[in-house]
């Protein structure tokens, strides 16, 4: 072993290594578990450690390697959202409702992995059923940023961002439904991708919302992220939704190069009353763009500040339509003390689903109501196409736009929890993305008073070659590297 | 925007969702605070504009009548909460 650390490689590091034969993916995945071990009584980003069937897939992964049949991931430790679901492997959403739930299937991302010779090393904590931006709303624990350990994570990926924040994984994939995936990704200082609608399938992920609802990876560079969509991007006939489209090698376009790239600013992301840290570092990034030769115009998407009402009503409608499965009968939570169907299935759903799963699923039923559907679900729809317009407007005078992902750093552990509105409006700058289903991605654009912040760039449907290459070039450009916190083991 | 006791009672019936008096309280408050936040799409003018429900371009997708899960089975039973032999058993629905 030439690394003393292995646990703190990249991917393309530890896959150097690898091939070589100078690592083992047993030591890897031996390095990552002892890390996990000495951190996650602090981070909580770990619901489950699969440490048994880890170190067994590690093997596995040794015997590829040794046959020289490798391929970028194989013998690659990663985590994976616990609302992802994986066949023996309790899928809890971090939901008493699931608490219990043992798939007897992989999603179709976690097949992709495994056929690589990725290693599951367990899941991660979310918000329950992926509602929410701090990770709070986990039944079983909230997690904690590793930059600080007295503010929130983000959410609802909130697991999957800590740990690869903490180097407790060289990456993991999320869900990304209004900024699940980007949201953590700026808080923590890691790279973060919402690909297009459609682009990675949704088969096995516990659906949310899915007209919004993708899956995304979590990494230390921008490279990493490219090797991992390329793994588990692809048309499944499993998913009606996903698309046909070619899955390009993205790490191959990572050249550096933006001269003459046309990058577009958005007025309406930089409005009076922000946070003039977050906006003077958004700004920087785009004084970077420009030194580099891009081609820098200010750009307007007039109903911007409508996505949010466009949102919480979209996808709660949906979830409150996706989530009266949970009916105690074939599978999750089941309430005992009851005989009669209607009163069980009350009691199931009242003490099976936390307080912020309760309030969506009824603000969606109320959405969707005889009476209330014209005025709200509706109009929303109609708005939403006209949030999609903006983007198309603009995409035919620029190629990508530049954004801030968040309005803040990560904020205290319980300052916003008790105040729904206010933890909306976390989403404030990723949700347009999921409503148009565009490809975004956040990356770290450095630090406000030591906490890591994101930029965010966005592109029409299928640009994920453009948007990757933009943001590896300003990741080279910046030159911060990976945004490595201080854990006390 | 405020909604009733009454109508959040009923909302929670539609869904399902058994709920305690103060539960009714807490969350009709901040129901009624959400839905203040979309007042603001009203000003919008919606006439002649379609509904997107999906942002990607949708196909039909067909495929053939074919069995490939056949195993699906195995290991699903033990997700129930309550079953007998190969059955999930479920309560009364017919009294």
């Amino acid at each position: 072993m030439t690394s003393s650390n292995p646990w703190s490689l990249t991917i393309s590091e530890a896959h150097r290594l690898l091939a070589r034969k100078q690592l083992s993916a047993v030591e890897l995945t031996e390095s990552v578990i002892q890390r996990i071990k000495q951190t996650d009584s602090k981070i909580n980003s770990f619901i489950t450690v699969t440490e048994e069937s880890a170190l067994k897939s590690a093997l596995n992964a040794d015997s590829i390697l040794a046959r020289d049949e490798g391929s970028l991931l194989t013998g690659i430790p990663f985590q994976a959202k616990d609302n992802i679901c994986t066949t023996g492997i309790t899928t809890t959403c971090a939901s008493k409702m699931l608490e219990n739930f043992v798939p007897n299937y992989d999603a179709t991302a976690i097949t992709k992995l495994k056929s690589t010779g990725a290693v599951l090393l367990g899941k991660g904590n979310l918000d329950e059923f992926a509602m929410g931006s701090s990770t709070e709303n986990s039944v079983f624990f909230p997690t904690k940023n590793p930059h600080d350990l007295n503010t929130v994570p983000g959410g609802s990926s909130g697991g999957p961002a800590a740990s690869v924040s903490a180097e407790q994984c060289l990456f993991s994939i999320g869900s990304d439904t209004g900024g699940s995936v980007r949201q953590p990704a700026s808080f923590c200082g890691v790279v973060g991708l919402k690909p297009t609608y459609g682009r990675v399938s949704r088969y096995g992920l516990v659906a949310f919302a899915s007209s919004l609802d993708q899956i995304g990876p979590l990494t230390k560079n921008v490279q990493d992220s490219a090797f991992v969509l390329e793994a588990i991007s692809g048309n499944d006939p499993k998913d009606s939704t996903s698309n046909t489209e070619d899955v390009p090698a993205y790490a191959e376009y990572l050249d550096g190069d933006v001269k003459g790239l046309k990058i577009g600013v958005p007025k309406e992301y930089f409005v009076d009353g922000m946070d003039s840290d977050v906006a003077n570092t958004v700004r920087s990034s785009i004084k970077t763009m420009e030194d580099m030769g891009a081609v820098v115009s200010d750009v307007s998407l007039p109903h911007t500040s409508h996505a949010l009402a466009v949102y919480y009503i979209i996808a709660p409608a949906e979830a409150s339509s996706n989530l009266s499965r949970y009916d105690g009968v074939k599978f999750g939570y089941s309430h005992s003390e009851s005989t009669d169907v209607w009163d069980a299935l009350e009691k199931t759903r009242q003490h099976g689903f936390g307080p912020e799963v309760k309030r969506r699923i009824l603000l969606g039923t109320y959405a969707l109501s005889s009476g209330y559907y014209d005025a709200y679900y509706l109009k929303a729809q109609q708005v939403r196409s006209l949030i999609r317009q903006d983007f198309v407007k603009v995409f035919k005078d620029v190629d990508i736009i530049i954004a801030p992902s968040t309005p803040t750093v990560a904020f205290p552990l319980g300052d916003k929890i008790s105040d729904p509105v206010q933890m909306y409006l976390n989403d404030i700058f990723t949700i347009p993305a999921n409503i148009a289903g565009i490809p975004a991605i956040s990356i770290p654009a450095g630090l406000i008073k030591d906490m890591p912040i994101g930029v965010q760039l966005m592109g029409p449907h299928h640009s994920e070659k453009t948007l990757l290459k933009a943001a590896h070039a300003y990741e080279q450009a910046a030159n911060h590297g990976f945004l490595k916190p201080s854990i006390q083991e | 925007m405020n909604l009733s006791n009454d109508e959040v009672k009923h909302i929670a019936s539609l869904a399902k969702i058994g709920m305690t008096e103060e539960e009714l309280q807490l969350i009709g408050g901040q129901l009624s605070q959400i839905l203040e936040q979309f007042q603001s799409l009203n000003t919008i003018n919606t006439e002649h504009i379609e509904t997107t429900a999906h942002p990607t371009s949708l196909n039909t997708v067909l495929r053939s009548d074919k069995i490939t899960n056949d195993k699906a089975d195995e290991g699903m039973l033990d997700n129930a909460p309550k079953k007998e032999q190969d059955f999930v058993r479920v309560r009364p629905v017919l009294e």
